[in-house]
């Protein structure tokens, strides 16, 4: 760590995963729902649990980014933050209203949550993701609004790199799309259509900026390769991701009410927006392969080629699987949706962000060259738990997708099984997929154990050396 | 990556690429809002009522079980095509089947999926069938594949 103000990712970090947790014990709620459907009814109905589980992913997600954003910028520019002080009132403002609103969600019917927090002047809840009551959603936007600012100036004041501005174009991004949460008008088309420039110009538009700005700055950290050669590839990816995926919008407005040209424009564009993914995954195991030492955080290298290599599976496959318009015909809205949205959020954009923690925590809390070998190996096994178990999680609900549509699709009006009892015919597989949730859940206990192991690494070799003096 | 593949020249097909795809995605969105969903939406018919059912659908959550267009949750069955299913597409049919139907929620079935009591009241419910029905006729280029949704 370069610079004191960096230290004020920590709390980012620490609250990111103590959300982390959360998710996945709501998650592990929702499948059993699934199976046992009357489990824990009428408390924590599934439309509860299913908001509390995807609204903590992305709260979890703002913060790893914000964290991540907080600790590489300063040393990126080279001086100390603008406002370490700003950033700290800010994690609190987020940090406790994050934690409202989800208490919100679970003590207060939802009905009476829109009412009391005056949803009528501002209609913004009840949407997919944009279930957050309008005050939380200014409360959003204000706190992302600072954020910049303090990123902002001290970016401004320092050293212009590739690697910063990517991240603050993506952060910019993410913080401009947001304003279109709060456009719900009373026509459903309109709505939905717009509701995507959120969704989809979130998660396949400018986190991707976000993400491969991320991992460039691990990668030259941890390689030493030589940051123009690392920022050549950035640009490339960033390049591909917008252009395949902003008309790759359209794959989403094929049965939504938008005209038939979409149908294809949507097809083409989204067939081809596994590129940066996949460029992604070259990326990373070239520039390891190119590198100048052996880094002795083997755990950060581990989880960043492994981001590369998932979310090429969760994002680029399985987004392919489904994307082309004659096959999302019968995918739409079928466990297959489930199946990649699971792993694509995983392989991108959660070990993207636990990537940057692997290798930021040691680092500001004393261990320069990362944990010791035994914590190291812990964090691995967590790595390998999680990673595998979601794996499954994909697999057994794509096979659930599958079957699904065999039997309530495919089939003529009249021959095929309703909804219900599709589900009743498919339960096998959700039960596999709780289990392998399990799993998940028990790599998640390995993972935080290795915070708690001391000792660290020792420095690092060089073994083409000299890395650059970035790294 | 090759020598002769300059970092300047990934930087400008990075800023060209995303600013002609940014400006064409506008043009289509313009296109699409402006002259095809006036006349794939029914928003003549879209009345005061629908709207109110909206928020119906929004205030209660709808979406974090069902799906609506293929879009929500997957946990209960689709509706953009219910007034079809379950209302033989007749308004007053429809209305009548809701009615029964969200009265009678939660089953207590056992071990079944259950759907909350939401205490709505009449005018709420009929707002709510406003509303699905309003949205059975948008033209979605013929999706869900079958009445089942």
């Amino acid at each position: 760590m370069k610079y004191e103000s960096q230290r004020v990712a920590m709390p980012y970090f620490i609250f990111a995963l103590i959300l982390f947790a959360g998710q996945i014990v709501f998650g592990l709620v929702l499948g059993l729902q699934y199976v046992v459907g009357d489990f824990l009814f009428p408390e924590i109905p599934f439309n509860v649990a299913r908001m509390v589980h995807t609204n903590l992913l992305i709260v979890w997600l703002l913060f790893g980014f914000m964290g991540a954003t907080y600790y590489l910028v300063p040393e990126e520019a080279q001086t100390e933050l603008y406002s370490p002080l700003l950033a700290w009132i800010l994690f609190w403002v987020f940090a406790a209203a994050g934690t409202l609103t989800i208490l919100g969600y679970l003590f207060v019917d939802y009905a009476t949550l829109a009412d009391v927090t005056m949803n009528k002047l501002l209609p913004t809840m009840g949407r997919e993701f944009l279930e957050q009551p309008t005050i939380t959603k200014i409360g959003i936007a204000l706190v992302v609004v600072g954020f910049l600012v303090n990123i902002l100036m001290t970016a401004l004041k320092g050293r212009k790199t590739v690697v910063n501005i990517v991240l603050i174009t993506g952060l910019v991004g993410l913080a401009v799309l947001w304003l279109f949460s709060f456009y719900n008008p009373g026509n459903l088309t309109l709505d939905k259509y717009f509701w995507w420039f959120v969704v989809h110009l979130w998660v396949e538009g400018v986190w991707e900026l976000i993400m491969g700005a991320i991992l460039a700055y691990v990668l030259i950290k941890i390689t030493g390769v030589d940051r123009e050669v690392i920022e050549k590839w950035l640009y490339v990816i960033i390049a591909m991701a917008l252009i395949t995926g902003i008309i790759g919008t359209g794959h989403h407005f094929f049965w939504i009410g938008p005209p038939e040209y979409w149908l294809w424009l949507g097809s083409v564009f989204s067939a081809l927006e596994p590129l940066p993914f996949f460029m992604m995954v070259l990326f990373a195991f070239n520039m390891i392969n190119r590198r100048r030492r052996n880094h002795p955080n083997k755990a950060a290298m581990l989880w960043a080629m492994g981001t590369a290599v998932m979310a090429f599976l969760g994002a680029g496959v399985w987004g392919f699987l489904h994307t082309l318009a004659p096959v999302n015909y019968y995918t739409h809205g079928s466990q297959i949706t489930a199946a990649h949205g699971h792993m694509a959020f995983y392989g991108a954009y959660v070990m993207i962000v636990l990537t940057i923690i692997s290798y930021a925590m040691p680092i500001m809390r004393g261990r320069p060259y990362g944990n010791s070998n035994t914590a190291q190996i812990l964090e691995m096994w967590g790595f390998w738990l999680m990673t595998i178990s979601m794996v499954f999680i994909t697999l057994f609900l794509t096979g659930a997708g599958i079957l699904q549509i065999w039997l309530q699709r495919i089939p003529e009006s009249g021959e095929a099984l309703s909804f219900m009892a599709t589900q009743d015919n498919i339960a096998l597989f959700y039960w596999m997929r709780f289990v392998a949730g399990c799993f998940f859940l028990a790599g998640l206990i390995v993972y935080f154990g290795s915070f708690f192991i001391k000792g660290q690494a020792s420095p690092a070799e060089e073994v083409r050396g000299p890395a650059t003096e970035d790294a | 990556m090759a020598e002769r593949f300059t970092k300047s020249m990934a930087r400008n097909i990075y800023l060209g690429g995303s600013a002609f795809f940014v400006l064409l995605f506008l043009a289509l969105t313009f296109d699409t809002q402006s002259r095809a969903m006036p006349e794939r939406d029914n928003r003549d018919q879209l009345t005061e009522q629908v709207v109110r059912g909206k928020h119906v659908w929004e205030n209660n959550n709808c979406v974090g079980c069902h799906s609506l267009m293929g879009e929500g949750a997957y946990f209960a069955p689709e509706l953009a095509n219910v007034f079809d299913r379950r209302g033989a597409s007749d308004s007053e049919v429809f209305k009548a089947y809701m009615k029964g139907w969200m009265n009678a929620m939660p089953t207590n079935v056992p071990g079944r999926r259950q759907m909350p009591q939401f205490n709505l009241t009449d005018q709420e419910i009929e707002d709510l069938a406003a509303f699905l029905e309003w949205t059975s006729k948008i033209d979605d280029n013929g999706w869900p594949p079958n009445i089942e949704g």
